[in-house]
């Protein structure tokens, strides 16, 4: 995820007919990158600008690694609102598996791997019943997750009354806090490699038949259904990688700062929020993954730069509001322009 | 014909966030400006806030700074912490409320939403089978709501079951002409933890207050941190009276200390965030000298945040949960965890028995609120081994019925 490596986004090609001048190529080129990697890229600057230690590999990777959980789930989220649904559980799945991962271990380095397999599998069960209320019984999705969302926070509330039990093994947590020892950039984060891993991970998932199929149901599920797609099957395994997504999500953010009960709070948001920004379009059909990532990206350095402008974090809601608001209306007047 | 629209969007969205981030950065500016100019006339602390003028009373705050340095006492209620009194004055006379036992004791409690008030609420639960004269104890929680405290009160103290009634308010505005009407129907009333703006309970029962707690940790570090030192305040939320206060003693300490504060943030509780927010300032200063805590629930995160950095951990503050207490053991780091006094849950019990036995209690019963030093720590982290990590250390439970098991969890 370098700066340079602004993804040529799936869509029209930006080269025009005929024989453009240079120039028309230039900003041909320049049009076809996505907004969001100017939002991402001006911020990076500014930032470097306030905080020259930003510009260092250290300083970069650290703002990657906290970036990392929210990418990851921007990339689940991705999924889910391309296929033309919402998924609002993410939030309260990611206090789930903490909690649920402090309990069971409490501290147990030993347990650290049945833990996570665990995690997993409370992900996948999950995701299955979003999705399967979603398209079997035909709840809207909305309902469903938020449902999943109350469901989730009751049972973390009934478990722990506002104060989790147990504790995280150093070994548990040494996933998302630590990294491995490389030369020149000291420490390359765990977070880091598998926020990489999962960003190869979804862009294979969507150049391939699966990616088609998601783009397909998400425009128009009767056409998709018409041409043999199996839209059930498409939207449940959109649920299942959003839940899956939020598994990882919470097993890096409790590795990052520990137990409590509301490390989840508002994440379902903030992941739509980036996906959106990433251009991400609500109702389906259309956006890149790697833009919904990178959307986190911007949304996390947005943060950053609000904080270093000594800007309270009261504001950060509201602008993650502001923020919605306008790429939602920059999208639909894209829309509106291209038809 | 497209393509130039579409530049031209781009251009246009560009143009607005740049406009946007001005004003933000403006806005930001602004808030340093008129920090930086408390410092221009004494030479005193650097980048102070003005205190919130509807948590500042200065009457109030000096009475608490003052109290600090009072020697709890025992007016007749025994000399354990959460019997003892600071400046009880003259009691107040609780001949009429005396009755026979056995009796039924009421408990309207805000909520028991965080370790603090889980804590004490197991706490309260053991006082009561300390006492045989109470048959019954009925305990309602309102879950953080005002409407619904407004509502139990109003139905406890209608019940005629209730031979003595405590309440913990949620807010102090808002429960104020419930607390008032609860009082109207004769029996007693006993206030404990937040206040209300009413003198009709026969007793208020609270540590010494938000004031106290902000000023010792504020003054552990001035005591601690090198002349000119880069202090961060971390706070939980804005707008809840005993964590605004805090802050303001805190302010009231540091105006003529050579300190600089070059943060004060809103971390909401949140570890993550808290650690966020500390990452981003030991890159924006380069390091930091000194951490100032409303509250300790996040205390191990910031902790983790200088590790994570590989800087050495500045003077800290904290509070009475063993995680941060261990942590502090662990690292030997330089630190002090100023007590919200949690064995408060026990008075309110005693209290009521007190009062029903006809013996005299303070109007506003003071309790004493220690802070825990370097020298009390191993102590603490001895006598609490084996308990949970949010539990907190003065619980003032260890000879109960039940220990440690109940609070185990």
């Amino acid at each position: 995820m370098s700066t340079s490596a602004a993804p040529v986004p799936e869509g029209p090609s930006g080269v025009g007919e005929g024989a453009p001048s240079a120039l028309a190529r230039v900003l041909g080129v320049l049009r076809a990158i996505p907004v969001v990697w100017y939002l991402t890229i001006i911020l990076w600057v500014w930032i470097a600008a306030i905080n020259p230690l930003f510009a260092e590999p250290s300083g970069f990777l650290a703002y990657l690694k906290q970036a990392a959980p929210l990418a990851i789930l921007a990339a689940g989220a991705f999924f889910v609102l391309a296929s033309g649904e919402f998924d609002l559980s993410v939030g309260s799945l990611v206090t789930v598996c903490v909690v649920i991962a402090a309990a069971v271990s409490d501290g147990d380095p030993s347990k650290t791997v049945p833990v996570i397999a665990l995690l997993f599998v409370i992900g996948l069960i999950v995701g299955l019943i979003n999705g399967v209320v979603t398209t079997i019984f035909r709840v809207p999705s909305f309902i469903t997750t938020l449902a999943m969302l109350l469901i989730l926070d009751g049972a973390v509330w009934l478990y722990t009354s506002g104060s989790p039990k147990g504790a995280l093994a150093d070994n548990f947590r040494e996933i998302g806090r630590m990294g491995i020892d490389v030369p020149v950039i000291e420490q390359l984060p765990y977070s880091v490699i598998i926020l990489v891993a999962i960003g190869a991970f979804s862009v294979w998932l969507m150049r391939g038949h699966f990616g088609r199929q998601v783009l397909a149901v998400g425009d128009n599920d009767r056409a998709a259904a018409l041409s043999g797609i199996n839209v059930t099957r498409v939207r449940i395994t959109a649920f299942v990688l959003s839940a899956l997504s939020a598994v990882i999500a919470g097993i890096l953010l409790g590795g990052f700062a520990g137990v409590t009960a509301q490390v989840g709070q508002g994440l379902e948001f903030e992941a739509i929020t980036a996906a959106v920004l990433g251009g991400t379009v609500l109702g389906g059909g259309r956006g890149s993954v790697v833009n919904a990532m990178a959307g986190a990206l911007a949304l996390t350095a947005l943060f950053s730069w609000l904080n270093l402008q000594g800007v309270s974090g009261a504001l950060e809601d509201a602008v993650e509001g502001v923020i919605i608001i306008a790429a939602v209306a920059v999208a639909s007047y894209r829309l509106r322009e291209g038809s | 014909m497209r393509k130039r629209w579409h530049l031209n969007r781009v251009l246009l969205l560009l143009v607005a966030f740049t406009a946007f981030a001005v004003f933000v950065s403006a806005c930001g500016d602004d808030e340093d400006d008129s920090g930086g100019s408390a410092d221009s006339g004494n030479g005193g602390a650097v980048g102070l806030p003005e205190p919130n003028p509807d948590f500042f009373d200065q009457e109030e705050m000096d009475r608490q700074l003052a109290q600090r340095s009072i020697e709890p006492e025992d007016f007749g209620a025994g000399n354990d912490p959460w019997v003892q009194a600071i400046e009880p004055g003259e009691l107040v006379d609780t001949s009429e409320y005396k009755k026979p036992g056995p009796w039924n004791i009421c408990f309207s409690n805000a909520a028991v939403d965080n370790p603090w008030r889980q804590t004490g609420w197991t706490t309260m639960q053991a006082e009561v089978e300390l006492h045989d004269d109470i048959a019954n104890f009925e305990a309602v929680d309102a879950e953080a709501s005002d409407e619904k405290q407004i509502a139990d009160i109003r139905q406890l103290a209608n019940s005629g079951d209730c031979d003595a009634l405590i309440i913990s308010p949620n807010t102090t505005q808002t429960l104020t002409p419930a607390v008032e009407r609860a009082c109207k129907t004769g029996i007693p009333v006993i206030v404990f933890d937040r206040g209300v703006n009413t003198d009709c309970p026969v007793t208020f029962i609270h540590p010494i207050g938000g004031y106290a707690f902000g000023a010792d940790a504020a003054e552990f570090l001035v005591e601690n941190v090198p002349d000119g030192g880069k202090i961060l305040a971390l706070r939980i939320l804005p707008g809840v009276d005993v964590l605004e206060t805090r802050f303001t003693g805190a302010l009231e300490i540091w105006k003529d200390a050579n300190i600089e504060l070059v943060g004060n943030e809103f971390t909401d509780g949140d570890p993550a965030k808290t650690k966020q927010i500390v990452s981003d300032y030991i890159q924006r200063e380069g390091g930091l000298d000194g951490i100032w805590m409303d509250a300790g629930a996040t205390a191990v995160a910031a902790i983790e945040a200088f590790e994570d950095a590989g800087q050495e951990v500045p003077p800290i503050t904290g509070e009475d949960q063993l995680d941060f207490l261990r942590k502090w053991a662990e690292d030997d780091l330089t630190a002090i965890a100023p007590v919200y006094s949690n064995f408060q849950w026990r008075t309110p019990i005693i209290a009521a028995t007190r009062i029903l036995s006809g013996e005299p209690v303070p109007k506003e019963w003071v309790l004493p609120q220690p802070a825990i030093t370097e020298e009390q720590l191993d102590d603490v982290i001895a006598q609490n081994e084996g308990m949970p990590p949010l539990h907190y250390a003065l619980c003032g439970c260890e000879d109960m019925p039940g220990y440690p098991e109940r609070w185990q969890g």
